[in-house]
C-alpha cells in the first residue's frame, strides 16, 4: 500500500504492508527522519509527538493510512528557511535538554500550544503540556515555554 | 344572570387551556407509572442496561474528566473536556484518539471522538434519572424522539461499543451486556411505545 502525504513541505510517498501501522514508524524508518522519537508506544509520553494538519497528535498511534494527503510536520520542519523556530530558540537560551531524548516531543507540542494560546499562563502549560520527561526538564521546559510566547509576541 | 355563568365558564376553560400550555412549555420529560403497549419493561431494560455499561458512561462523566478503563477511573495523563468537550485547545481528544480503534497502541477510537457535554452526565444517576434527562429536550441538546433514536442507533460514536478494540496490554475491552442488534431493536421498540419511562 502506497501512502502519499506533504512532509516538512515535501511531498514524500512511503510503501507499507499494513495501513495500520502507526505513522511513526514511517517517519523514523521509512524516511529516516529521526528526530520524532519512539517512548511508550502507548500515546502516553508524548515523545513521538508530531503535527497533522497543524493539530498535535500521537504519532505512535496514527495509523499511517490516515496520513493520506495531510500536511505533516516534524522537528526537522519546525524550523523555517533556516530560522529557528521560537520555541527552538528560547529552548536553547534556557539550555533546556538533558539527555534531550523527550525534547522533540515537548517542543512540537509546545508550538502547537502556543498557535492557540499564544500568552499561555502556567495553568495552561499544567493543563496542556503533559508530556512526559524523565530528566525532569519542567522548571526550564516552563521557562523556555514562556519565553517562546514572548519571542513569538516580540515582547522582548 | 345567565350571562356571567356563561363569563365564568368562558374564564375557567381559558385557566383550564393556559394551565396545560404551561405544564407542557416546560419540556420537561417524566416518569409514569404505565409501561410499554404489551405491559412489560423488556425492551426498556434492554436499553437501559447498555446505556448504564461503562462504554457510554465513561464518555458521559458528571464531571469534566474522561473517565476510562473497565474500572472506569479519570483518565490519565489530567485530560480535561475543555470548552467544547473535544479537550484542551492545544491538546484535544483528537491528539490521541483518531476515527478507530488503534491495536497497536491500545488506543480507542471512532469518528467525533469526544466527551458528552456536562448537562448530559449520566455518571452515578439511576436508570430513570438518565432516560428521563436524554429525553428531555432541555437536557439533550434540545433533540426530538427521532433524533435520540438516530444517536441511540446509528451514532458510530455509540456503536462503537459493541467493538471497543483492545488496551495497551492487547486485552479486549468489555463490550455491552446486550447484543448491537438486539440493543437497538429494544431502543426501537421502546420509542414505538412512546418512549415511557417506568417509575423505577
Amino acid at each position: 500500500m502506497k501512502i502519499s502525504f506533504i512532509i516538512n513541505g515535501s511531498t514524500k510517498s512511503v510503501e507499507v504492508s499494513d495501513g495500520n501501522a502507526p505513522l511513526l514508524w514511517s517517519i523514523r524508518d521509512g524516511l529516516d527522519l529521526k528526530g520524532t522519537k519512539f517512548g511508550c508506544g502507548k500515546a502516553a509520553c508524548g515523545a513521538c509527538t508530531i503535527h497533522v494538519d497543524d493539530m498535535a497528535v500521537r504519532s505512535c498511534s496514527y495509523p499511517v493510512k490516515m496520513a493520506e494527503g495531510k500536511k505533516i510536520t516534524t522537528i526537522e520542519g519546525l524550523s523555517q528557511e533556516g530560522n529557528l523556530h521560537p520555541v527552538q530558540q528560547a529552548w536553547k537560551e534556557e539550555v533546556v535538554p538533558q539527555c534531550g531524548y523527550c525534547q522533540p516531543g515537548f517542543m512540537m507540542a509546545t508550538a502547537a500550544m502556543l498557535k492557540e494560546i499564544p500568552n499561555p499562563t502556567d495553568q495552561d502549560i499544567d493543563d496542556n503540556i503533559i508530556n512526559v520527561c524523565r530528566c525532569a526538564t519542567y522548571y526550564r521546559m516552563r521557562k523556555a515555554i514562556h519565553r517562546a510566547a514572548a519571542i513569538n509576541s516580540k515582547n522582548l | 344572570m345567565k350571562s356571567i355563568n356563561v363569563l365564568y365558564v368562558i374564564i375557567f376553560l381559558a385557566i383550564g387551556i393556559l394551565s396545560v400550555s404551561f405544564a407542557t412549555q416546560g419540556n420537561s420529560y417524566y416518569a409514569l407509572g404505565s409501561l410499554s403497549s404489551d405491559g412489560s419493561s423488556e425492551s426498556f431494560d434492554k436499553m437501559m442496561s447498555v446505556l448504564m455499561h461503562k462504554r457510554c458512561v465513561n464518555c458521559h462523566p458528571a464531571g469534566d474528566i474522561p473517565l476510562q478503563g473497565e474500572d472506569s477511573h479519570l483518565h490519565n495523563f489530567n485530560i480535561s473536556r475543555g470548552k467544547d468537550d473535544h479537550g484542551l485547545s492545544g491538546y484535544q481528544c483528537g491528539t490521541c484518539h483518531q476515527k478507530e480503534n488503534n491495536n497497536y497502541s491500545g488506543v480507542p477510537g471512532a469518528p467525533e471522538w469526544a466527551l458528552a457535554p456536562l448537562e448530559m452526565a449520566w455518571e452515578g444517576k439511576t436508570r430513570v434519572e438518565i432516560a428521563t434527562q436524554m429525553m428531555d429536550p432541555t437536557r439533550n441538546g434540545n433533540r426530538s424522539h427521532d433524533e435520540i433514536l438516530k444517536h441511540l442507533t446509528e451514532h458510530k460514536l455509540v456503536l462503537w461499543a459493541w467493538d471497543p478494540g483492545v488496551d495497551a496490554e492487547g486485552t479486549p475491552r468489555e463490550k455491552p451486556p446486550v447484543p448491537k442488534m438486539e440493543y437497538i431493536a429494544a431502543v426501537k421498540q421502546w420509542i414505538a411505545d412512546g418512549a415511557i419511562i417506568p417509575e423505577n
